[in-house]
């Protein structure tokens, strides 16, 4: 099943949640909808459910208008962060709750049911948990019922929304990796929204950047991270150096010293940099781009991280790998191996 | 611990059981006598029935006035949700004589519906509206809480799970509120039979027909037969005690299926 969503509009008062969002799902795939709260991902997410209805826009499931349907025509899986599970079902009734409540015409017998139930209980392994109910459950165990009741109903599209957001990092973690083979095992079209990148990173084929209410980048995990699109990519996702900086006459300035990047394309005006923390490469002091002296250093296993106060009056963190140990007090340079600049 | 006791008794137990002690004044055969005759009889049916029937009634409408003043949001909601508690803070006598008033042959109410031929004021009729005014506070209270924290997730869970809006109602919402309404339900009967003010004013207490059993009791007080009097209360405190029973095994039934987290 493939979802295009074209031009979609929905505000709320006077906040616009979505902002003319266009968006093409492709059949099987694994999307992540990545962005701070208020982005608008989850009004996206609850439209295409159709548990919201956009001011303006089309969203069509395989060529096919989906906005003229409810819920309950679309057959389409939703997750809820906080399960909604029916608290007064065992687990069991709660997957099964989906083939019950089909049309008499349609509705399986009992003994199919039973089958059905067993089997995705089985799929996310919590066959031993069908007679408890969800009160006695673990927040990882309710989250997997909740996703084996909306498969359930053979869903053309599964959606979640912060399925993991409201479990412990560990849990999630475990969960995020299930989640993936999963969806490898039963190849659904797939949409996940998250806030958390690492999460997005991990496990989408494809992931979708937005802010305030647009998309700001469509790409592979790979592709958001190592080039990102906008400013906002390029600081919400990884860690990252941000300069202001000045382009004019072709040269790159911070503050009034000249730095030796290449200015490539760049229009003159106000811009900022962008270096990923570990694209900072540490030499004697002269020989690169910046200098600085070393402030402060932490050890985190692999990589020294260390606070660097630029002779323009910035600090900046960079994360070096060890070997070169560095020390408080030392003045180095420093190279952008890559880096970005974007105007405003 | 011993406090809360010695206060529960000092309440409830120790006049429980001067009840008891008095009606024990009458050999088993008189006690019996006064049980089964005729009017006591009546008088307890239409206390019984017609508190229950109120009770049921109350738990339909309360619901759905609950529904309204919790899901939708219409300009004077906040005063309707104010209006629900005057009749637990109207002196009973005021409400039985504002609608013994106004359902009286030439009341607002009962001339239209005397015209129709149904005549509510001094009649067994009068008493079930009686006891659906003072009730309805019972059941929309238990139960607006409870329907406050349900979340809107589940019956949008329930509705992409294909359900219909009939199916979410009753397997989704319904089920989650039975405590909460079955506990309405029982607090509302309970005060429907013990109700007395607004009743007797409404009820035209004609023996046998609209004569409810705490005014028998008062009755028979008025004619200094004191143990007449303990052996009819004593047989609504059994009864009620019993209802009273049997709905809390009810609504611990419908608890354990929706356990406490």
């Amino acid at each position: 099943m493939t979802i295009e969503v074209r031009n979609l509009v929905k505000k709320f008062g006077s906040f616009a949640a979505l902002d003319g969002v266009d968006l093409k799902v492709n059949d099987g795939e694994l999307l992540a909808l990545l962005g701070p709260s208020g982005s608008g991902k989850t009004t996206l997410l609850r439209i295409i459910a159709g548990l919201d209805w956009p001011d303006s826009g089309e969203v069509a499931f395989n060529g096919e208008d989906a906005l003229t349907q409810g819920a309950r025509e679309r057959h389409v899986g939703f997750v809820f962060q906080h399960y909604a599970l029916f608290r007064h079902m065992t687990v069991f009734e709660n997957v099964a709750f989906g083939l019950r409540v089909q049309p008499r015409s349609i509705r399986k017998d009992e003994a199919t049911i039973r089958a059905r139930v067993k089997e995705l209980l089985d799929l996310v392994q919590l066959d031993w948990l069908a007679d408890r109910y969800p009160s006695q459950l673990s927040g990882g165990q309710r989250q997997r019922i909740a996703l084996a009741r909306a498969l359930a109903i053979e869903p053309r599209i599964l959606l979640l929304d912060e399925p993991f957001g409201a479990l412990d990092a560990k849990v999630r973690k475990e969960l995020r990796k299930w989640l993936r083979s999963l969806h490898h095992e039963i190849n659904v079209t797939s949409i996940f929204v998250t806030h958390d990148q690492e999460e997005a990173l991990e496990v989408a084929n494809r992931v979708v950047v937005m802010d305030k209410g647009k998309i700001e980048q469509i790409g592979s995990p790979d592709d958001v991270y190592e080039t990102p699109a906008t400013a906002f990519v390029h600081s919400f996702i990884g860690e990252s150096i941000e300069l202001p900086v000045q382009v004019a006459d072709g040269v790159v300035r911070l503050g009034d010293r000249p730095l030796r990047l290449a200015v490539d394309g760049l229009a003159p005006g106000a811009s900022r940099l962008f270096v990923r923390r570990h694209d900072m490469l540490v030499g004697p002091p002269g020989s690169g781009a910046f200098e600085g002296a070393v402030q402060h250093v932490r050890n985190f296993g692999p990589v020294q991280r260390a606070e660097v106060a630029l002779s323009g009056g910035q600090t900046i963190e960079i994360d070096a790998p060890r070997g070169r140990e560095l020390r408080a007090g030392d003045t180095v340079g420093l190279e952008p191996r890559r880096y970005r600049i974007f105007a405003g | 611990m011993g406090l809360t006791l010695s206060w529960l008794s000092v309440i409830i137990l120790i006049p429980l059981a001067g009840l008891f002690l008095k009606s024990l004044e009458l050999s088993p055969e008189q006690f019996w006598n006064i049980l089964s005759s005729r009017r006591t009889l009546n008088a307890l049916r239409v206390s019984f029935g017609l508190a229950f029937a109120a009770a049921c009634v109350n738990l339909v409408m309360g619901s759905i006035i609950v529904w309204a003043l919790v899901r939708y949001r219409f300009p004077g909601r906040k005063l309707f949700d104010a209006i629900v508690d005057v009749p637990f803070a109207l002196p009973t006598a005021v409400a039985g004589v504002a609608l013994t008033s106004l359902f009286a042959e030439k009341g607002w109410l009962g001339a239209p519906l005397a015209a129709l031929g149904i005549k509510v004021a001094f009649t067994p009729l009068g008493i079930f509206v009686a006891m659906i005014f003072i009730g309805i506070p019972f059941v929309v209270r238990t139960v607006q809480p409870v329907l406050q924290d349900l979340e809107i997730e589940l019956e949008e869970a329930s509705g992409s799970l294909g359900a219909s809006r009939w199916q979410t109602i009753t397997r989704v919402i319904l089920p989650s509120l039975a405590p909460a309404l079955l506990t309405g339900l029982a607090l509302a009967f309970a005060r429907a039979v013990g109700e007395y003010g607004s009743v007797i004013f409404i009820a035209g207490n004609l023996p046998n027909v609209s004569e409810i059993a705490p005014l028998l009791i008062v009755i028979r007080l008025s004619e200094f037969r004191y143990a007449d009097a303990t052996a009819i209360a004593v047989i609504m405190l059994v009864v009620s005690f019993v209802i009273i029973f049997a709905v809390n095994r009810l609504q611990r039934w419908a608890q354990n299926r929706v356990p406490v987290h």
